[in-house]
Order: structure tokens, then sequence, then C-alpha cells
């Protein structure tokens, strides 16, 4: 998803200490913040929004179309569901550690209601000159310019790094979608790939992968087809495998997930992968001709 | 986390799957001592590991003073770089056909999933390429379950069975559906990552029993599931990884000589590929993002106690974690320690300017533009 300023956001985890740090933060670069959502502190006001028990009463009072939950593990599965089963078609879900088991449910629940999911464990989306839901460092301008590549990654600062290296090289970004760095995730790199050829803002798109899973070779196959040329970094090629490198997806099984087999699938859909992240901007300003 | 045969028999049994009668040895008297009541056993190593009975982990014993042997044998033995401290001793069950089952976290799906097939005993992986017909998936709508007649369903058509041994009684597939839909119940009861029966034996008299059992707890479901979590086998760790584990910092021991700090796990990741890209090799895996960004400090002596440790690089991207107050820790512990090795930085996103300014002022080290610029001075300070 990509997130514009006109949109309503809700914040589920609005009074915690990252909850309100962030949220003055996406207050101050342009995020249309409606409400917060904490049940013990209902009726309060809060960064200046009111704050309620639950997403259901936060709907009916705001009409609120995107939530962002800064809430702990264990609480996400509930916290969701509750805003899905409100009405709420977009969620953005950013705490790192919720169970599995848990995230195939609120995730089946998000499908049963058409509902789209990014995360869980990602550090959010960015719509440079716009808004932002997360905890991006959207407002450093170095890093974030509004401009025509599309990023994604399933890493928060890598991905940041990224955006660093094509604002170094005159490039801005029309999106950056972080797509979270945990085995099972609400928007896929595939998602996410269609997402960005669909934006008309979106002239090239910036793939930030790493080991783990099959997400990027699953995407190989609709790079194929893509018109806009699509440059890929994929990190963890010097990481030993059968070890979780941080993130809980990053982790190579005998050859599946490896760095190899994404560079391979990637590299045969005719996505230009790189090196390093410094040499992001030469190739990007070669892929785009 | 990973749990041996023994801690994953359990979860089945509770379950109402069959399992063989058996008890843990950690001494071949012990061995010979549980075997004493059960007759004819296995003796089988506990390592968290496959092919244990290629490795010869696992032996049969007709008598108590064979299980000893076969224990005496088999403790001490290394599988898989595991040393192996226990044995599982358990009745020695005749099968008549040996088949495959499990209930696994299917990432494209984003559901559980239940495979099965006829052709058990075997390397599952193997089936899955030599006979692909012969394994069913079905992804699970975890909303819905998978009862009796979704397990039926699976088992309806599903080719194989013609390979029981002659005499063998037929298939009961009510009961076989029965044990399918238990092993999903425990499947979730227990936040499994996977829960996997191979072979799941079919006995001479049609009933069913679960041979061997793997069980992985998701690692995230472990603050629920304290009380499993206690039987699961802890990942083999060097000293220092699990001092990291206790500071709460996310560390691995490499080969290498270039120390590296950075922030979130594919930065991290991203930081050990460029040193190899430039011919260098990094010693550790220590990113410090995330909730543990405040714990620079620790971090930085973690990393000066590794003594293959020549040169360090730190990479900060601050996105959540600040690189102003994940710098300060590092100078800190850099100013109190007075280490004699070079170390090189490059520092971007939240909080660089005051991370930078604090670098030059208080450390007198000029940040490097680029990762790259940074990690091959450190790959050129780790040789002189």
């Amino acid at each position: 998803m990509i997130v514009r300023a006109s949109e309503r956001v809700l914040i589920q985890g609005i009074t915690g200490r990252q909850g309100t740090f962030w949220t003055e933060r996406m207050q101050a670069y342009g995020t249309r913040i409606v409400a917060g959502v904490n049940p013990k502190k209902a009726g309060t006001v809060h960064c200046g929004v009111p704050v309620y028990a639950n997403a259901g009463q936060a709907m009916r009072e705001t009409g609120f179309e995107v939530s962002v939950l800064f809430i702990p593990a264990l609480g996400v599965k509930a916290a969701a569901v509750d805003a899905i089963e409100a009405g709420c078609k977009r969620l953005v879900i950013l705490t790192e550690h919720v169970p599995v088991h848990d995230v195939m449910e609120l995730l089946a629940a998000a499908k049963a209601n058409d509902a789209c999911v990014v995360g869980p464990n990602t550090a959010g989306l960015v719509t440079p000159g716009e808004c932002f839901t997360g905890f991006m460092p959207a407002f450093e301008r170095d890093i974030f310019r509004p401009g025509s590549i599309g990023v994604i990654s399933r890493s928060g600062s890598l991905g940041t790094l990224i955006c660093l290296n094509l604002v170094q090289a005159g490039f801005g970004e029309s999106a950056f979608v972080g797509i979270g760095g945990d085995p099972i995730i609400g928007t896929t790199t595939l998602d996410a790939l269609r997402i960005l050829d669909a934006d008309p803002g979106t002239q090239a798109v910036a793939l930030v992968g790493e080991i783990g899973g099959t997400m990027e070779e699953d995407a190989a196959e609709y790079i194929a087809g893509m018109k806009k040329p699509v440059v890929a970094f994929i990190a963890g090629g010097a990481s030993p495998p059968g070890k979780k490198m941080g993130h809980a997806g990053a982790i190579v099984i005998g050859n599946r997930g490896s760095h190899a087999s994404k560079r391979k699938a990637l590299e045969a859909a005719r996505a230009v992968v790189i090196q390093s992240p410094s040499d992001i901007g030469p190739a990007m300003r070669e892929a785009i001709g | 986390m990973n749990f041996e045969e023994h801690a994953a028999k359990p979860l089945l049994h509770r379950a109402g799957i069959p399992t063989p009668k058996g008890g843990l040895a950690h001494s071949a008297s012990d061995a010979r001592e549980i075997a004493d009541g059960l007759g004819k056993v296995v003796v089988k190593a506990q390592v968290p590991t496959g092919k244990r009975g290629k490795a010869g982990g696992i032996r049969s014993a007709d008598t108590p003073s064979e299980a000893f042997d076969a224990a005496q044998a088999i403790i001490e033995m290394e599988i898989a770089g595991y040393e192996v401290t226990s044995v599982w001793v358990e009745e020695r069950l005749a099968s008549t056909a040996e088949f495959y089952a499990a209930v696994l976290n299917d990432a494209p799906s984003r559901s559980p999933m239940v495979i099965f097939s006829f052709e058990g005993g075997m390397d599952i992986e193997e089936v899955a390429a030599s006979m692909p017909d012969r394994l069913r998936r079905v992804v699970v709508d975890i909303r819905h379950g998978f009862g009796q007649q979704e397990a039926l369903a699976l088992l309806d058509g599903l080719p194989g069975a013609h390979r029981e041994k002659e005499g063998s009684p037929g298939i009961d597939k009510e009961a076989l559906a029965d044990i399918l839909a238990r092993l999903y119940r425990a499947f979730r009861d227990n936040d499994a990552e996977l829960l996997e029966i191979n072979p799941l034996a079919q006995l001479a008299d049609a009933s069913f029993a679960a041979l061997d059992c793997k069980f992985v707890l998701d690692d995230s479901a472990i603050v629920r599931r304290r009380d499993l979590a206690e039987h699961g086998r802890s990942e083999q760790l060097t000293g220092l990884e699990a001092r990291a584990r206790e500071a709460g910092l996310r560390y691995i021991e490499l080969s290498g000589d270039i120390g590296v700090i950075a922030n979130g796990a594919g930065l991290t990741m991203t930081t050990m590929d460029v040193i190899a890209r430039h011919g260098g090799e990094p010693a550790n895996f220590l990113e410090i993002g995330g909730d543990s960004y405040i714990h620079a400090r620790p971090a930085l002596e973690l990393l000066l106690d590794n003594p293959r440790v020549r040169s360090l690089v730190v990479n900060f991207c601050g996105a959540f974690a600040r690189t102003d107050v994940m710098t300060q820790g590092i100078v800190e512990a850099w100013k109190a320690l007075g280490p004699s090795l070079p170390i090189f930085f490059c520092v971007h996103g939240t909080g660089s300017k005051e991370a930078r300014a604090m670098l030059r002022e208080d450390l007198g080290i000029e940040p490097f533009e680029t990762m790259d610029e940074a990690i091959i001075a450190a790959i050129a300070g780790a040789k002189s």
C-alpha cells in the first residue's frame, strides 16, 4: 500500500513511549492522524487527538482509513482483529516477535474482510513529501525526497541506507514500502511490486531483499513481465547457513532461501542485481536509461 | 527452538497420539535399567538433527545388557557437530507400514499446512523430489481448523498404500484421519513452527504409533510457552554468544578478523557482505537495532573480547534506532577501555549530525561517507 497525506490514520497504542515519540514525528511530517486507541485512557486527548477504547469506537467517530499498530507482540492479534472488524482496510504492523500463529490468524481475518496488512516487523511506509506511517526517518532530507523510485525493503535500516544512496545519486523516492523481516508477512515482495508497478508516480523499483524464504524467487516471474526497471540488492551473501541472522525470516535452510538462488531468479527475470548498496545510484541510472 | 525426540513425543502423547513407551538415559547403566521393563528396545541418540541413523546414533537391543552396550557406544558420539549426552530408550514396535505426517507454517499461503505421505520412514525431501504425487500438502484455513473431515479429504485417493508389507492389515482411514486431526491440534496448542512424525508406523493390529517426532517451537512464542521451552534444546553458543544473549544482543561468531557493529539485521548482513566483497572476512554478526540500540556499549566490549578481531567497522543507518544514542555508547566504551585497535565509522540517518560531531570531538575520528570506504579502510587496518 501507499499511504497518502489525505488519508485518516489511527494509532493503536498511541500513548506508549514509542507510540508518542513517532506519532509526534508523523504529525510534524504531514501524516493525518485523527485518533488513537488505548482502552485504559479512553476519553482523553493525546498528541492532540482523541483516544478511544477500541478501533470500533474510533471508526464510528473518525472514519479512519489506515491503522498503525504500536502494540506489544502478544497484544497484536487482538488489536489487529479489532481494527479489521471495525472495517479498517489498511493496517501497518510494526511490532517484532509476534508469534507466527497469531500472524496467520490475523492475516486470515484480514483476507476474509478484504483488508491489506503491511508487516509485522516492518519499519513502515514513507510517501516522501506527503506522510509516513511507522518509524522511518522520513524527515531526513538527505534520505527521503520526492522522486520517482519506488523502494521495497524487508529491512528498515538497510532500506534507509538504499534511500540515502539513491538521494546522494540525485534520485528521489515515490514511495518506500517496508514489508518486514518476519517469515510470514501480509504484504510480500510480489504484492509490493504490483503496487509500485501500478503507481503512476513510480518510474523504477529498488528491491531490497535478504536471504531466507522464497519471496524474491516468487516475485521473479512478475518482474520478468514488468516494463519498469528493477534494481535489486539481496543482503546475506556472506552469512552462514542455518543461522537466523537477526530477522526471524533471514535463515538459509539447505539451498532454500540462499543468496545464490535469489540472485539467479532475479537475474533470469532481467532485474539488475547489485553487490553493494553503494552501487544503487549508477545501476539505477543505467537501468532507467 | 528445537526439541529432541524425548521432549517432542510427550506433546503427541498429550494430544492422544500413541507413542512407544520409553525413558531418557544419561548413562549406559540408566539405559540398561530402562530397557529392563520394556523388552526389545531401540536406543536413540538425542540430538536436534536428522540423519541420526546414518551416523550410527540409533541401535536395536534385544536385552538390557545389549541396551547397555548400545548406549555406551552412542553416548559421547558426535553427530553433526552435537555431542550426544543422552539416549532415548523405547520399546521396539514392529511396523507393517511407515507413513509421514507433519504440520508446518507455510509462508506462501500464510497458513498452516498439513503434509502427509504413505511413503514414510525416509527423507521427505527425497519423496517430494522423486515421487511428488505420493505427497499431499493441504493448506489449512486457520480460522476453521483441520478436523476429521478435512483429514479424510486429504487421504482420499492418495496413492502409495500398496507399499504395505505382505500380510499387513488394511488401512483404517478413520483412525488415520483421527491421528492427523490430533496432530494439527497439537501443532496449534503448542505454537509449533513444525510438528512432524516420521515415521508414523502402522502396527500389526492396524493401530498407529509415532516412532519419531520433531518439534520446532516458534521462537516468538517462547514468552507464552515458558514451561514448554524449558524442555527445548538451547542452541550451542560460544562463550561470547552466550554473553551477548544475556545482554539482549544478537551476536553470531564467525571466523574472520574484522569486527562488525551495525544496527538492524539487514544492514548488519550487508556490512558483512561488503567486507567479503572487498576481500576481508567478518569476525561476527552483531546488530544492535530495534530495542537493543541502547546497548552499544556492551556490544563493543563484546567485540573487543574476541581475540581474533584486528579492526572494527561501525556502520549505523538510523531509522527507529537513533545513531546519536548508539554512537554515544560506543564512544563511552572506547574511552573507558582505551583499546589499541583501529576503528572505522560510517554513520547516517536519525541523529547522525549529533553522532558525527561526537566522534570528531570525543574521539578525533572523522566518519567515512560510504560504508565501502569505511570497510576498505578497516580491511587495510587489520593487515597493518
